[in-house]
């Protein structure tokens, strides 16, 4: 039985009352962004209506409390992934940019020509793309860990990958398989070679019980809107003494504590990677989907989605026996939520254009990974994935809208 | 409200389940030029074979793979440009392109769509015109335009050499 009351979290989510084509939306993108609770909306509503002002400049008493407010945001997400300290949270826009933050402030700072980096065929273009630049830019050597047949990550030569390597940046949960990568022996394996672990956890921290000490991570990349949070707004955690020594990334207001006419020094951290005016009620907003989160309990999250993870592999592969085929791991354990399929015969658009006539939302593509395509040999897959808003009836469902599109497509 | 049957006629369905000159041509003397939707992962690869002197398309062939419209689109560009002047083949590219953006430049409110009407004017698009009634799906005209974009760019190229 599952601890959580999935028809009431539903009703939490005003958007998925929503009608499309006459029916009532079935919601199963969450791995692209998720849906937010009423708990988020007011949070950000009330900020805008009462208490908004620019944080850490005015001296009034709405600034001040917009001021604490975005401050405890930062110790709510801290909190929620184990970090030593809120100072070791920096603020960004999402994963992506927390992930260009690194290379361009402690890769360029301490990578040159010949050093290695190490990433893997299942990343995301935003862990892919960042190193390809650096690459292009310093003669920085990248080498991929490649994957095993049944779409794990191949550690088989993991020790000669890591040789001669500055840093490991390695996604925790695939966007695309769903896999789940195991952490810490990872975190391990490359500090045995003196290479730093950037740790791509925009897919795991929505979704698992995250605590980036046990991991031994030195970067850790997540994103709010994946997480009932608003978009704009996501973070970077890193250890204390790396964001110390690492320069900062963009110049501006709030970074600095004093500028001359021939310089400038800069803020503590991690005021000092957050310049010009920060999206104040997106980070209050990001707060308070913590605290939604919390409320339910990430090991409940993590339960109910291995069950409907299960059920929907189950309900996929026994009614398209022939006809569909899973790029991921069947097994639930090792697994998130995001099911790849390619149909036989039916290009994923299709499919997607189809189940939007039943307001089945699901996500056709190449999901930004395209070197991971290229390894499935595929150009796009459909996706469904699921959240803790999702249950049963949401899989029946696509299962039927599915079923349609195989009788449009292939009558 | 815009239904699937507007989207997937059965003249695309039919060039998408059999496509027309499948296949490639030796280059040179032929072009061959690549086009990617790179936000979907559609592509389409086109062989071009074009008599500048006697002002004929004088053969297509084509590969790639993606979605029944940007297939079926590509399979339908092949028949229809294959054998026609280059003039002809210009006229159609902007026909093409005109067909699939009435319907948003009207939406836009930036045009009553008269300027595009004046490129479909006397241009006959026969089996084309199925593809019409993707612009009621915004998202999929891209995978419509992408044969007729990367048509283009292949003509561009083959002319080009000979100035």
């Amino acid at each position: 039985m599952s601890t959580l009351d999935i028809a009431a979290i539903k009703r939490d989510f005003p958007l998925l009352e929503r009608e499309v084509n006459g029916k009532r939306v079935t919601y199963l993108d969450s791995a692209s962004s998720a849906q937010k609770p009423v708990a988020v909306l007011d949070a950000m509503d009330h900020c805008y209506r009462h208490y908004y002002a620019n944080i850490h400049r005015g001296v009034y008493a709405i600034a001040e409390e917009a001021t604490a407010a975005f401050e405890l945001a930062r110790r709510k997400v801290a909190g929620f992934v184990g970090a030593k300290s809120s100072s070791e949270i920096v603020f960004v826009r999402n994963a992506t940019e927390a992930i260009n933050l690194v290379a361009y402030t402690w890769a360029r700072a301490n990578l040159r020509e010949g050093d290695v980096v190490v990433v893997t065929h299942m990343e995301h273009h935003a862990n892919v793309v960042p190193w390809h630049m650096l690459a292009a830019e310093r003669g920085v050597e990248l080498r991929w860990i490649p994957m095993t047949d049944d779409y794990r990550l191949d550690l088989t030569d993991l020790d000669q990958l890591l040789d001669g390597a500055r840093l490991l940046a390695v996604t925790a949960m695939s966007n695309v398989l769903g896999t789940l990568n195991d952490i810490r022996p990872l975190a391990d394996a490359a500090h045995a070679h003196d290479a730093l672990l950037l740790v791509d956890a925009c897919q795991f921290v929505p979704h698992v019980a995250t605590d980036v000490q046990e991991w031994d991570a030195d970067f850790v990349a997540f994103s709010a809107h994946k997480m009932c949070g608003p978009s704009g707004i996501g973070a970077l955690w890193a250890r204390q003494e790396l964001l110390e020594e690492m320069p900062p990334f963009l110049g501006g207001g709030e970074m600095i504590r004093d500028v001359r006419l021939d310089g400038f020094t800069t803020n503590d951290v991690p005021w000092k990677f957050e310049a010009g005016t920060m999206p104040i009620a997106e980070a209050i907003g990001f707060g308070a989907a913590v605290d939604y989160m919390t409320a339910l309990g990430m090991h409940a999250v993590r339960d109910h989605e291995m069950r409907l993870t299960r059920y929907a592999l189950d309900a996929l592969t026994e009614r398209f026996p022939e006809s569909l085929r899973i790029f991921g791991p069947l097994d639930t354990s090792v697994r998130g939520g995001a099911i790849s399929f390619l149909f036989d015969g039916i290009h994923a658009h299709d499919i997607s254009q189809v189940l939007d006539e039943d307001a089945v939302c699901v996500r056709a593509g190449h999901h930004c990974a395209k070197p991971l395509m290229r390894q499935l040999g595929v150009p796009a897959t459909t996706r469904a994935s699921v959240y803790v808003y999702n249950d049963e009836s949401d899989i029946d469902e696509l299962v039927e809208a599915l079923a349609k599109a195989q009788k449009f497509f292939t009558p | 409200m815009a239904g699937l049957e507007d989207l997937y006629r059965e003249i695309i369905l039919d060039h998408y389940r059999s496509p027309r000159n499948r296949g490639e041509l030796p280059v040179p003397p032929a072009h061959k030029v690549e086009g990617f939707n790179p936000l979907c992962g559609d592509e389409v690869v086109l062989y071009i074979d074009v008599d500048t002197d006697g002002d004929v398309v004088r053969d297509v062939k084509i590969a790639g793979q993606g979605c029944s419209i940007s297939q079926a689109s590509t399979s339908m560009m092949s028949s229809a440009v294959k054998g026609k002047s280059l003039e002809e083949t210009r006229q159609l590219i902007r026909a093409f392109k005109a067909l699939m953006s009435i319907h948003e430049s009207k939406l836009e409110g930036e045009s009553d769509g008269s300027d595009l009407q004046a490129d479909l004017e006397g241009v006959r698009l026969g089996d084309l015109e199925a593809l019409q009634g993707v612009v009621k799906f915004p998202v999929r005209i891209k995978c419509a335009t992408l044969a007729w974009n990367t048509l283009q760019q292949a003509l561009d190229e083959a002319t080009a050499e000979t100035v």
